[in-house]
């Protein structure tokens, strides 16, 4: 539950009474990147669907494509790999275009070596 | 295809093979500035480069219908529910200067997981979606070529589909769009985690395409309690999301923050606004400024709204706005009419050039209460961040509820949002990229485990849809009743240039009018009797939509919407020819050239010298402000001795100001006048000329005079009436 408080600004406010306008200025911005900065470490080391629809709707998928086929990969466990990796190595192996891999994969072709290539599940 | 002026906006042309359209740019567009610049008899100091069709203010007359544009972006948002009525209001914004076209989106699309397609009719706002944006891009398109200024089309890259939102307006060539994951956590109640990483591939896309992003911070002065009271978080939360979004490759010059003063009369809102105002611009110095307008405390008095909105754009002029939003002022009543976006443009309009070079005369005080009240609100911020670190960081402090307390930090009052980390929408949904992880496709952010050689990463799939629009899918429809055609089919009747007229606000032949009325009793009884009076005048659907206390016992004002059922077919109308009027100079230098003398008079037994004083009297605008001399006799004069008057003086002119009191008199006056005239000899040396509120020019002329003038008339039209038959008789 949240807590209430009075307002004790005077008594916070102790450690920064002494700090330029630019010193204050510079702190502001130092602590926002310490708040700010595993946030962005944690973007930068995971995906969600969104992100590899995202991914497929750049490779020409249409979005009612990149919906389906990132539903049946994460329903694999495999959309850590990428979505778009998954179906750049389809269209490299069976020598397919790659809108035309996403379409096969949607309709329920060449999962056996999705899991060749990729194995099972890495969650 | 262009656009005709005196033609409307064909939509379905517009909407004709827009699965071939493609933007003509990407990235945002400032205004070019011009100051110091000459318009009109006028220096401007902070103006930029002029439109090439525009409406300007009304008042613009008075000054040679110059219409100077401010330096700053000026916005208007559009939400009719249906993008083929909101094209056409989007082109009457851009006539009245604004060039940021943000489109809100329906109801609930920010938690639909994935894009929608097709053009469905939407709830507060439209259903974004590809076909939706490139028909609306391909008429702004148009309509930046009327104006003849760039137009930016803005929308929102927020909720669960982030990312594939981002790469659709990053295709399509949307110029500016909103993204702030905080905004996503608070009011969206989407999972932290999902709305952070979702973010930055989203903002990481956005900055490849130059967009400007505006960010979500000012939605916690709309939501608190005590809206005032937030000035610390919003620093806070503008500061999060501004790092975060450079951290994610944007360049800062496309990070707009948008602001609010935060509290509004009857509070001293200057006294509150202008400190934090100077705050969070001195903080944020290598930002933008998309100056929002406040929406907290909008009631239904859309006077009222007005002149906070005015406030507000005081502030922008004393401390500074890259781009000025504007709020409707009808927005506190019901979803925005399309004339109160002009409404609003214009407010922006008129107040910036009002204020024009406000602070080559004025300074803010460097000491006393603006600064150290500035200085406090930055300590209180710092002092928020501090304890977001002690508490473990952001994600800790959501939970704690830190955000949007109606508390002035470090005070708190419990009432603050919290979420959970491992609750709201999408959550566990977020999966850590594994080491061989891929996406072979530009703008993307994050991990990307690319093999060796590969520095282009589409090289791999022989280009993505950002480098190769050729790849990109369109989809037209999916709902074959729910769409823009089935829409226009329906409403075909009221559209185009011939097309049958019907009153609307938002949507081609809603039928919505408006009606103000002022009933002499209490606001309880006068907001039954209204709606009475409304359906007793034919309306349907009425409703109260304002109503305002004049005085307990004494009356009540109210504005009461309702509709219409019939059309005013054009063709049944008779449409008088438009009389052509000089202008103001040409008069002049034509009495200049020849000097004018006339008299006038009111005649018959009548006392009103109103209107006759209207017509020649420099004070009201009247002729003698053209250098014509004017003799005025007075009232209830004879018609022999304004005849003798005009022998005496050489007059050209007679002009004589009659009503009806009795069997036609006015009738009677003219034709004697006339007579009188021809009998002395000097018919073909004066012009005639018959004023009054029963005249028409019709009757005038049927009684032997040269011309008539009604109600309404002004000087001008006389003088041009007269300086007109002159040179024609000159000819």
């Amino acid at each position: 539950m949240a807590q209430e408080r009075r307002d004790d600004f005077q008594e916070r406010r102790k450690h920064l009474a002494g700090l330029s306008e630019q010193e204050l200025h510079r702190r502001f911005w130092e602590l926002a990147e310490k708040i700010v900065d595993p946030l962005v470490e944690l973007a930068k080391r995971n995906t969600s669907p969104s992100i590899e629809r995202s991914v497929l709707l750049r490779m020409g998928l249409s979005s009612l494509e990149a919906k389906d086929l990132v539903q049946k990969i994460y329903e694999k466990d495999l959309l850590g790999r990428g979505a778009g990796h998954i179906v750049w190595r389809i269209a490299q192996e069976k020598g397919l275009g790659i809108r035309e891999a996403g379409q096969a994969l949607i309709e329920g072709k060449y999962w056996e070596d999705v899991e060749r290539i990729f194995g099972g599940g890495d969650r | 295809m262009t656009l005709d002026p005196k033609k409307k906006i064909n939509i379905e042309k517009i909407m004709d093979n827009l699965a071939n359209y493609r933007p003509r740019r990407k990235g945002w567009t400032w205004r070019k500035p011009i100051g110091p610049a000459q318009i009109g008899p006028f220096t401007y100091y902070q103006v930029s480069e002029p439109l090439k069709n525009s409406v300007p203010l009304p008042a613009a007359k008075y000054f040679g219908n110059i219409d100077p544009q401010p330096e700053c972006v000026i916005t208007t948002e559009i939400a009719s529910g249906r993008f083929e009525d909101d094209i056409r209001r989007m082109r009457m914004a851009a006539w009245h200067g604004a060039d940021h076209i943000m489109v809100i989106r329906t109801a609930g699309q920010s938690h639909f997981d994935g894009l929608i397609e097709g053009s469905p009719e939407g709830v507060g706002g439209v259903p974004i979606t590809r076909k939706q944006i490139r028909a609306t891009r391909k008429a702004i398109d148009l309509i930046e070529d009327e104006v003849g200024r760039p137009i930016n089309f803005h929308s929102y890259v927020s909720g669960v589909a982030g990312p594939e939102v981002a790469v659709l307006f990053a295709e399509e060539g949307v110029n500016g769009a909103h993204q702030d994951p905080q905004y996503n956590v608070l009011y969206r109640n989407v999972n932290m985690i999902r709305s952070f990483v979702d973010a930055a591939v989203a903002k990481h896309l956005m900055a490849g395409v130059n967009m400007l992003q505006i960010d979500g911070a000012h939605n916690a002065n709309a939501t608190a309690r005590e809206a005032w009271k937030v000035m610390p978080e919003l620093l806070v939360q503008h500061g999060l999301n501004a790092v975060f979004s450079v951290k994610a490759g944007m360049k800062k010059e496309n990070i707009s923050l948008s602001t609010v003063p935060p509290t509004s009369t009857p509070a001293p809102c200057m006294r509150l606004d202008l400190p934090y105002a100077v705050a969070i611009r001195e903080l944020f110095e290598e930002y933008k400024f998309r100056a929002q307008m406040n929406t907290k405390y909008m009631e239904s008095c859309t006077r009222e709204v007005t002149v906070t909105h005015v406030l507000n754009l005081l502030i922008s002029r004393l401390t500074s706005a890259d781009i000025q939003s504007t709020i409707t002022p009808d927005e506190g009543r019901n979803v925005p009419w399309h004339y109160n976006n002009i409404h609003a443009t214009n407010t922006a309009k008129q107040a910036l050039i009002g204020m024009d070079g406000l602070m080559e005369m004025v300074d803010l005080k460097d000491e006393g209460y603006l600064r150290d009240t500035a200085r406090e609100i930055k300590e209180r911020a710092v002092l928020f961040l501090e304890e977001i670190l002690e508490k473990g960081g952001y994600f800790n402090a959501v939970e704690d509820s830190f955000f949007v307390d109606s508390g002035y930090y470090p005070e708190r009052n419990g009432d603050g949002i919290s979420r959970k980390i491992d609750g709201g929408v999408g959550e566990g949904t977020v999966v850590e990229r594994a080491e061989d992880y891929l996406a072979p496709v530009c703008d993307h952010f994050g991990y990307n485990n690319l093999p060796e050689g590969v520095e282009h990463a589409c090289d791999l799939i022989g280009g993505c849809t950002l480098c190769n629009p050729e790849k990109i899918v369109y989809i037209d429809e999916l709902d074959p009743e729910d769409n823009a055609a089935k829409r226009l089919e329906k409403t075909k009747d009221v559209r185009g240039d011939a097309g049958l007229i019907k009153p609307e606000v938002e949507w081609a032949g809603d039928g919505w009018v408006n009606t103000t009325l002022f009933l002499p009793t209490d606001e309880r009884t006068a907001e039954v009797a209204a709606l009475e009076v409304a359906k007793k005048m034919g309306l349907k659907n009425v409703e109260v939509i304002h109503k305002q206390m004049m005085h307990p016992s004494e009356g009540t004002l109210l504005e009461v919407k309702g509709q219409v059922e019939f059309t005013i077919n054009p063709e049944d109308l008779v449409i008088p020819e438009p009389e052509e009027v000089l202008d103001d100079d040409e008069i002049r230098a034509n009495i200049k050239e020849k000097p004018m003398r006339i008299v006038g008079a009111t005649v018959g037994e009548d006392e009103h010298s109103v209107g006759m004083r209207e017509v020649i009297d420099i004070k009201h605008g009247g002729i003698e402000k053209y250098g014509i001399q004017c003799t005025y006799l007075g009232t209830s004069v004879p018609i022999e001795k304004v005849v003798d008057a005009a022998i005496e003086v050489n007059a050209e002119a007679i002009l004589i100001s009659t009503i009806i009191t009795h069997n036609d008199v006015h009738r009677t006056n003219m034709k004697k006048l006339h007579d009188l005239c021809v009998e002395k000899g000097i018919r073909d040396k004066v012009y005639l000329i018959a004023g009054g509120t029963q005249v028409t020019n019709e009757i005038a002329v049927e009684c032997g005079m040269d011309a008539g003038f009604g109600r309404g008339t002004k000087g001008h039209h006389v003088a041009s009436f007269i300086v007109k038959q002159r040179l024609d008789k000159a000819e």
